[in-house]
């Protein structure tokens, strides 16, 4: 509006208030409750339950500064912290927060949880420490083929086509890496071979999914069931009767960012990685961006949402799907190639273990967002990563390892059943077209 | 941008109401009997593929090509002809022994046939039960835990073993029903998540005294008495065992409970069209509860009858692959209990014969894995069949009936 307008209409106001739902009653006090217990159990099991010993949290890596390390009494932390959760969880009884901190409250709790369990399986010896650098960096490591899956399966659902077969892609695209890369005697080929062979296990689940109508989920299952089959099949009848010939790829080397992987903590942690994890680091900004900054990402969205009022305005809703789910299969081929050729070099039977699944929970967890997956793939890494770690500490045998490594899949059971706020699909998700 | 409108993309398929709902008996037997040719087909050329000398023999193929046909053609029929040995019958075999290959099929086809029958039943609801694996880790557990920490008479232990997997199997397959029923959570994540969980609480208790088995250095639990133990149809080298007869019966009351009972008849119909059951006056959700309890009864009750009937105790791979092959079999059955009986004999005969195949020619036995997906692929796209094999148009594939996306 021009100067001259505004100046005749000197009474418009604008008010900057947002609007928020109020949170209600049943939810806070469910909410509220679960953080006073997750509080008490911090207070009571961590806290009073600890040995003698100090807790020393070290910050390693190869850079020119360092951060000291910190030591913290063994005792005194958890007992501090879930009193802090109690607090909270009062409040949130009592007087209610406000629905959009909900994140951060349980984001909250559940580092206090995790800090104050750190601090007590430490506390059992005299001087044992965890190096939290080299913890994240085993969370990234082991988080990133469930990056790149849960990546390809947010693509395929907002267009409308769910996508079971990540496992299937993510093993497919580790072997045909290890394969091409020995082959062709260059990493490079091989890795972009996974891409192709991901992509290829995509155009099959377009092809049947979008041509033929099969019912999505057991195309999914059933292409696994291909996937491990023929690259068992491949293993045995190639790769192990010539090795040398099929299966020595060799492994892509971390290339350190120059001035980037100097910086203390930040920089062995994100910036000391291979060249799968800086692509990985611009698709997820670029998925981001596309999904919900661009115009083929909102057809996508349209598509996914609503096949026929897409259709109804000109947008070509099965070339949409084709494109999105080819190129996500390709995102998930290139977990595969992660796999093999970015972390150890040779592929092995059934060697992606179940991680297309977990990647499949990380889309549902995120609410189908990038960000989203991103946040619960790194999550569900961390704990992996915590299991392999927690086990030398002074208390860690006392926890048994099973039940760490099935906390993620019981987080996403909380999660879809609707405890952590309510979880929507694309509503045209699974649904073939014209319906 | 495109104007074009997605009209021309569109299948071929004639509109759901106009073409008939249930495609007829025989066209339907042709389309399996092509997808199981096609499926052999692929896997001739894997095993040709796979095949050194014929490898060696492309190398020269265009001095002489036929070197390559023939070496190929060898490969393909000595594996081929090892699988049908190993699956039905020998001429190497005698007395005995001859039955053998029959019996090892009717092993691996039992659990088949009851994880089969658990996914049929609940697609027939309209559900998709994935979670058969962990039901099966389930009943497994319990069936074992009953019969060798409990001291009973013979008869009566065999029955509370069998009785407690199939608890086992309900209270597992019953709580995803009841998250779907309560929460609206849909069944295919649940149970994915479920599996793991029972996967790692096996982990758990394969390392906890009063379950694994002492000297407590490996992961397998205390053995099951004798007297809970599934008795042997055909005697001690033969491996066939009662859990054969218990999968035939569970097909039959299956069969009867969808075709004779009110209460499978208020199932249909949850299957069928949900909203109109609700309509009617039937509880949905308490209907979708019950069919994922038997449904994971059922698999439960695989789960034991490997126990109790195989291996007599309980190892983290106990499920094997049950929890999936069993979609397969369903989906090959056409979710009829004795389509179910007659999909599980045939992967179960390519499992016995794989194992065969695998010490006899050396094709890996991974080569089933590949021959069963794609059979079920074929089948569950009847319009590829049809193009490739040139037949009549029919029906639609299978799992038509399931609901599509996870909103519903």
């Amino acid at each position: 509006m021009s100067a001259a307008e505004q100046r005749a209409r000197p009474e418009a106001v604008v008010v900057h208030e947002v609007l928020e739902q109020p949170v209600g009653l049943r939810k806070r006090v469910v909410t509220g409750s679960l953080l006073v217990l997750t509080g008490a159990v911090t207070v009571l099991g961590w806290g009073l339950g600890s040995g003698r010993g100090d807790a020393t949290f070290a910050f390693g890596g190869d850079t020119a500064v360092r951060v000291p390390d910190l030591t913290v009494p063994g005792t005194l932390t958890p007992v501090v912290l879930g009193a802090l959760v109690v607090v909270l969880g009062l409040f949130q009884l009592v007087r209610g927060f406000r629905a959009r901190r909900g994140p951060l409250l349980v984001g909250v709790a559940v580092a206090a949880f995790i800090v104050s369990f750190l601090c007590w399986a430490m506390s059992g010896g005299d001087a044992a420490s965890i190096d939290v650098v080299r913890l994240l960096r085993q969370t990234l490591f082991l988080a990133t083929p469930l990056i790149l899956g849960a990546l390809a399966g947010v693509l395929g659902e907002r267009s409308g086509v769910v996508n079971v077969a990540i496992e299937g892609q993510l093993l497919t695209g580790a072997f045909t890496a290890a394969l091409v890369g020995s082959l062709a005697g260059s990493l490079g080929a091989g890795v972009v071979g996974g891409v192709l062979s991901g992509a290829l296990v995509g155009w099959l689940l377009a092809v049947f999914a979008i041509r033929y109508r099969v019912n999505q989920v057991i195309l999914g299952v059933v292409l696994n069931a291909a996937a491990l089959g023929f690259t068992g099949w491949a293993y045995k009848a190639l790769m192990q009767s010539d090795t040398e010939r099929f299966n020595a790829p060799g492994q892509l080397q971390a290339v350190p960012i120059p001035v980037l992987s100097e910086i203390p903590v930040l920089g062995p942690l994100l910036f000391e990685a291979n060249v799968v994890v800086y692509v990985m680091y611009a698709l997820i900004v670029a998925l981001q961006v596309v999904l919900f900054r661009t115009r083929w990402g909102l057809r996508t969205r349209a598509v996914g949402e609503h096949p026929k009022a897409a259709a109804t305005l000109g947008v070509p809703v099965l070339r949409i799907r084709y494109v999105n789910v080819v190129v996500a299969g390709g995102i998930a081929g290139l977990g595969g190639a992660f796999l093999s050729v970015g972390t150890i070099g040779p592929f092995t039977e059934n060697m992606s273990a179940g991680k297309g699944f977990i990647a499949l929970a990380a889309v549902i967890f995120g609410r189908w967002t990038p960000k989203g997956a991103v946040a619960a793939s790194l999550l569900f890494g961390f704990f992996a990563a915590l299991q392999t770690l927690v086990g030398v500490l002074p208390y860690g045998s006392a926890v048994p390892s099973s039940f760490l490594s099935a906390l993620p899949y019981l987080a996403t059971l909380f999660a879809v059943a609707g405890f952590v706020g309510r979880v929507r699909p694309p509503a045209a998700s699974g649904e073939p077209y014209p319906a | 941008m495109s104007t074009e409108t997605p009209a021309k993309e569109v299948p071929p398929a004639g509109p759901a109401g106009a073409a008939p709902r249930r495609p007829a008996p025989r066209r339907t037997w042709l389309v399996t009997v092509c997808a199981v040719v096609g499926a052999a087909l692929v896997g001739a050329v894997l095993i040709a593929v796979g095949d050194a000398r014929t490898r060696a023999a492309a190398g020269y193929f265009l001095s002489y090509p036929w070197d390559t046909f023939s070496n190929a053609w060898y490969a393909v029929r000595d594996a081929y002809v090892a699988l049908l040995e190993g699956a039905v019958y020998s001429p190497d075999l005698s007395g005995k022994g001859a039955l053998g290959p029959i019996s090892e099929t009717l092993v691996n086809a039992t659990p088949l046939v009851l994880g089969g029958l658990a996914v049929a039943l609940a697609f027939r609801v309209g559900l998709f039960n994935i979670g058969g694996q962990g039901q099966v880790v389930l009943g497994a557990v319990g069936a074992a835990w009953i019969g060798f920490a409990w001291d009973l008479p013979v008869g009566l232990h065999l029955l509370l073993a069998l009785l407690g997997g199939l608890l086992g199997g309900v209270l597992w397959g019953g709580l995803i029903g009841w998250l779907k029923a309560r929460t609206g959570a849909h069944e295919v994540i649940t149970s994915i998540m479920l599996n793991y969980v029972a996967l790692n609480l096996l982990n758990f208790l394969l390392s906890t005294r009063g379950f694994q088995r002492p000297p407590y250095g490996q992961a397998i639990s205390e053995q099951v008495d004798a007297g809970a133990r599934l008795p042997l149809l055909l005697g001690s080298p033969l491996r066939v065992h009662a859990g054969l007869l218990l999968a035939l019966l569970a097909a039959v009351a299956v069969h009867w409970l969808f075709s004779r009972s009110r209460l499978g008849f208020r199932l249909r119909a949850v299957g069928a069209n949900p909203e109109a059951a609700r309509t009617a006056g039937m509880s949905v959700g308490r209907l979708q509860v019950v069919a994922m309890a038997l449904s994971g009864g059922l698999a439960g009750l695989a789960g034991a009858s490997q126990v109790l009937g195989v291996s007599g105790s309980v190892t983290g791979s106990v499920a094997g692959t049950i929890g999936f092959d069993a979609i397969t079999v369903a989906l090959l059955g056409r979710n009829n209990p004795y389509g179910v009986i007659g999909a599980g004999l045939l992967f179960g005969g390519l499992r016995a014969g794989g194992v065969q195949m695998q010490s006899t020619t050396g094709v890996p036995v991974d080569l089933v894995g590949v021959l069963q997906a794609l059979i079920v692929l074929f089948i569950a796209a009847p319009a590829l069949v049809r193009a490739v094999f040139r037949l009549r148009a029919g029906g639609g594939g299978v799992g038509t009936e399931l609901a599509g996306g996870w909103s519903r």
